[in-house]
């Protein structure tokens, strides 16, 4: 059977019709385990398809419904890179599926959930699937408000419902900003089908103004900075495994929006545009992971992270982009293959490590890790599969992170090919952007881990935390196995994406499945290779042959014994190096310029008995410059319009008419 | 022949601009009645004499409708109404006579600035009627808006209607389903207000539409 679009509106349906399903079975005991068990399976059977796909290098098929607006319909169509996205979002709806199973049994109320989950699947699928920009904002409209119905899900919790509506807000922005731009792109008589802005042409300015929007209205949606706010209010406030769709799914969708029109509708913007995208990424990069540093809660955390991972992908796409604009092909493929790499394994990994913090969050009841610790006694395979997580995001080998960095290293290493010198002298400085936020990253899961796992409970409820069920385990191994197989395996990855770029990019990255032993070589033998099995083989080694050294020479016995407890006689764990000490030293670099903080010390007079006392005033520049005055003037403006609301029968006609009026005197003045 | 249906049509348009201006500076209500059912009466003379010049005999329904209908049943009815409610048979203007018929000057003159330039490719007689019944509108919104009391509102309204009605019949070919569809209007319109009236009347005592932004406890 040849793959094809038809397959996957069919799996929409499927979804669709699980959500109806849901709806029916309301407050049903059984309906947790149907509506996962469906997802799951469906999700499946879709994942399937959309890889038989890519790996068939089939050609793209095209369907119209009858349903939408009456003249138009609702087209499909399914190519190499809506394949690819399939893939992503169906595995990560897999994966959150079977998590689901375990986890929604702890769910508070079901039917807050069960309904929109298959709902917010089906949507995602429906935006990469969709082939006019009718469908296509409908769709990524229904995605939205799916999504925004699960982080309502618990609306009674503090902060939640101030969360819900912030998203609320600039989902609405974005999808305005993409209806401007789609309607340019549409323009004036070359109509909505994707296929008929693709073969119209695009003005310059026009092009530019269409980037514009595209990085403010997909860009809303993914996480860039300053439009990310929504994001760590939103993705901790939804249940884990919807958390870990929103974080490592939907902000694909949206990296797919802007792939969609940058790359194939608008056609190749000029090396300008390269500029402000790679620009635009790693400051992203940057702010996000310094964002996530400060952070205690583990899930915003974790929210704050994916903005630095989206940083990582608009920045290979800033690349790709300025690489396609000087005919550098090859540079453009690999920058490119980079980027749709890396989306594939933040998606593995931010799921895993939502994946986690939702079983920390099911057994303690806890996400502020200041209130955590010691959990690797108490949950030692939730610790292992997380640390699996973080080794892969904080990009080390032998894990997935560390290829697709590497990759966009590798290009950015290109950048002396270029021929304007903006580009010769940018691109490297974001490349060493990056580089910082790597590092930064590192540190932030090294954190994670640390303060989260390790050490001693700070908490009663850390201390009785027990387990979690086996549903949620398998997903975690799950996806723990892909991130380790994408890592040694790369090749096949790459090989994989080959058809995407070369649809979009019109050119492939060198075949990888020849070079022997596993190895990958982005451009030429001579200038790099890398080979995740070789690294991973001489790990296991190393690391084997020091356990067996030390404990063949030093001692051959674990011994535990008290912590050296600093010279006090008894510790309370509070007292423990916490997520705050950890971050300080950053703090200290970055954090009074980017976040204004202040330390003050509260020092007690000699013979005073109260605790000294050290406190820290951050700020959110972004909240503070840009989102205050913003809505202080939307309430200005509201209360002066309020008035209008109160004024009598005469006066409303006598605004009516003045505006009948002036409007005549404008045209009789001007025609 | 064609010079003489011009002027006719000219002539007729015209005075229902200047029936509009009669109304501006009415300050009776019984008056105003009057002068609208005059209105309506130089309005069915004019569409019936379209009818004639463009040899459309649907026109000529349309002509009876607004003579039946505006220029008797209405101001019959609006009569009885005042009657009935015992309402103050005084308007109350908002605007002083003089500023509104100084504002009505202009906006006589933006209309024709207005249209003879916008329609120079049309035929003259279309041309003039467009013109004269942007004036009407215009005159028709300056009444409502110039007058406290609801019964003059509701004549302002009308003589508005007449306006629209005017400039559909002007342009040739419009099909009778529209007209039949503004006199219907019209009449639903005419409901609408007679029930709102006796609502406001039921409960105020009185048809000023001030009472009930005092009643929302608002200051004019």
């Amino acid at each position: 059977m040849i793959p094809g679009v038809d397959q996957q509106v069919w799996c929409v349906a499927a979804l669709l019709g699980t959500t109806l399903l849901a709806i029916a079975a309301n407050r049903s005991n059984k309906s947790t385990t149907v509506v996962y068990g469906a997802t799951l399976v469906i999700s499946l059977i879709a994942f399937a398809r959309a890889l038989s796909f890519l790996v068939a290098h089939a050609e793209a098929t095209e369907m119209v419904l009858p349903i939408g607006l009456p003249w138009l319909g609702s087209h499909f169509r399914l190519d190499a890179l809506a394949a690819f996205f399939l893939a992503v979002v169906n595995l990560g709806g897999a994966a959150a599926s079977l998590y689901g199973l375990g986890y929604g049994s702890h769910e508070s109320a079901p039917h807050r959930v069960l309904p929109f989950f298959p709902a917010f699947l089906a949507g995602m699928n429906l935006v990469v699937l969709a082939d006019d920009a009718f469908t296509f904002l409908l769709c990524w409209e229904f995605m939205s408000l799916a999504s925004w119905a699960l982080v309502m899900a618990h609306h009674r919790e503090a902060d939640n419902a101030r969360a819900g509506y912030v998203y609320l807000v600039m989902a609405s922005f974005g999808t305005l900003a993409l209806l401007l731009a789609f309607g340019l792109l549409s323009g004036a008589g070359v109509g909505y089908g994707f296929a008929a802005i693709r073969s119209a042409p695009h003005a310059p300015s026009e092009a530019a103004l269409v980037l514009a929007l595209m990085l403010l209205g997909a860009g809303s949606k993914a996480g860039l900075v300053p439009l990310h706010v929504w994001l760590p209010l939103a993705h901790p406030a939804a249940p884990s495994h919807v958390s870990a769709l929103m974080s490592g799914v939907m902000t694909k969708v949206a990296i797919y929006g802007f792939i969609r029109v940058v790359f194939d509708l608008l056609g190749p913007p000029g090396w300008s545009a390269g500029i402000v995208v790679l620009v635009l990424g790693g400051a992203t990069a940057v702010m996000g992971i310094l964002y996530a540093l400060m952070e205690n809660d583990i899930k915003r955390l974790l929210a704050y992270s994916t903005i630095e991972n989206v940083g990582v992908i608009f920045a290979s796409l800033g690349l790709a982009l300025a690489f396609q604009a000087n005919g550098l092909g090859l540079a453009a493929a690999l920058a490119f293959t980079a980027a749709l790499f890396h989306v594939l394994n933040h998606s593995f990994f931010k799921s895993l490590l939502f994946f986690g913090a939702g079983a920390v969050l099911t057994s303690t009841g806890e996400r502020d890790m200041e209130k955590l610790g010691g959990l690797i006694h108490r949950m030692p395979l939730t610790s292992f599969a997380f640390l699996v997580g973080c080794v892969a995001i904080s990009a080390l080998p032998p894990f997935n992170g560390f290829v697709s960095e590497w990759l966009v290293f590798q290009a950015v290493l290109r950048s002396p090919d270029l021929p304007q010198w903006g580009l010769k002298i940018m691109v490297p400085a974001v490349g060493a952007l990056l580089a910082l936020a790597a590092a930064l990253a590192a540190a932030c899961f090294v954190k994670a881990f640390g303060v989260t796992f390790l050490g001693r409970a700070r908490s009663p409820v850390a201390a009785a935390a027990g387990e979690v069920d086996r549903c949620s385990l398998a997903a975690m191994y799950g996806l723990a196995a892909l991130c380790f197989l994408a890592g040694i395996l790369p090749g096949l990855v790459i090989d994989g994406l080959a058809p995407v770029a070369q649809a979009i990019i019109g050119h492939r990255m060198p075949v990888q499945a020849n070079d022997p032993w596993l190895s990958i070589v982005p451009i030429a033998e001579s200038r790099s290779s890398y080979n995740g099995l070789l690294v991973f083989v001489f790990i296991t080694a190393a690391a084997s042959l020091a356990v067996y050294f030390i404990h063949r020479f030093a001692s051959r016995a674990i011994r535990r014994g008290p912590a050296w407890g600093c010279g006090f006689a008894d510790p309370t764990p509070a007292a423990q190096y916490s997520g705050a000490s950890f971050a300080q030293p950053i703090r200290r670099v970055f954090g009074t310029l980017i976040f204004q903080a202040r330390e003050h010390v509260d020092m007690p007079s000699p013979g005073d008995p109260r605790p000294a006392r050290l406190t820290v005033d951050m700020h959110d520049l972004v909240w503070e410059r840009l989102y205050t005055p913003l809505t202080k003037a939307v309430w200005f403006f509201a209360d002066r319009l309020n008035q209008l609301q109160f004024l009598t029968i005469r006066r409303y006609l006598s605004l009516v008419f003045a505006t009948l009026v002036t409007l005549l005197l404008v045209l009789a003045i001007w025609s | 022949m064609p010079n003489l249906a011009f002027d006719i049509a000219h002539l007729l348009a015209g005075g229902l601009v200047l029936i509009s201006f009669m109304m501006l500076y009415q300050d009776r209500l019984y008056a105003l009645l009057n002068i609208f059912a005059l209105h309506a009466l130089v309005l069915a003379l004019s569409v019936a004499w379209q009818a004639y010049v463009q040899n459309a005999p649907h026109l000529y329904v349309t002509a009876v409708i607004a003579l039946v209908f505006k220029a008797i049943i209405i101001p019959v009815a609006l009569h009885r109404i005042i009657k009935q409610l015992g309402i103050h048979r005084d308007i109350e203007t908002a605007v002083g006579i003089g500023p509104t018929m100084l504002a009505g000057m202009g906006l006589v003159a933006l209309s024709m600035v207005l249209m003879l330039r916008v329609t120079g490719a049309a035929d003259p007689l279309a041309r003039e009627d467009l013109a004269f019944a942007l004036s009407v509108v215009l005159l028709g919104l300056l009444v409502m808006v110039t007058r406290r009391n609801a019964v003059s509102q509701v004549v302002g309204f009308m003589s508005l209607e007449n306006g629209l009605v005017l400039a559909a019949t002007g342009a040739k070919g419009m099909p009778l389903v529209v007209e039949i569809s503004v006199a219907f209007s019209i009449l639903i319109a005419f409901i609408v207000i007679g029930v709102f009236l006796f609502r406001i009347r039921e409960r105020f005592d009185t048809v000023d539409i001030g009472a009930l932004d005092e009643f929302r406890g608002e200051r004019r």
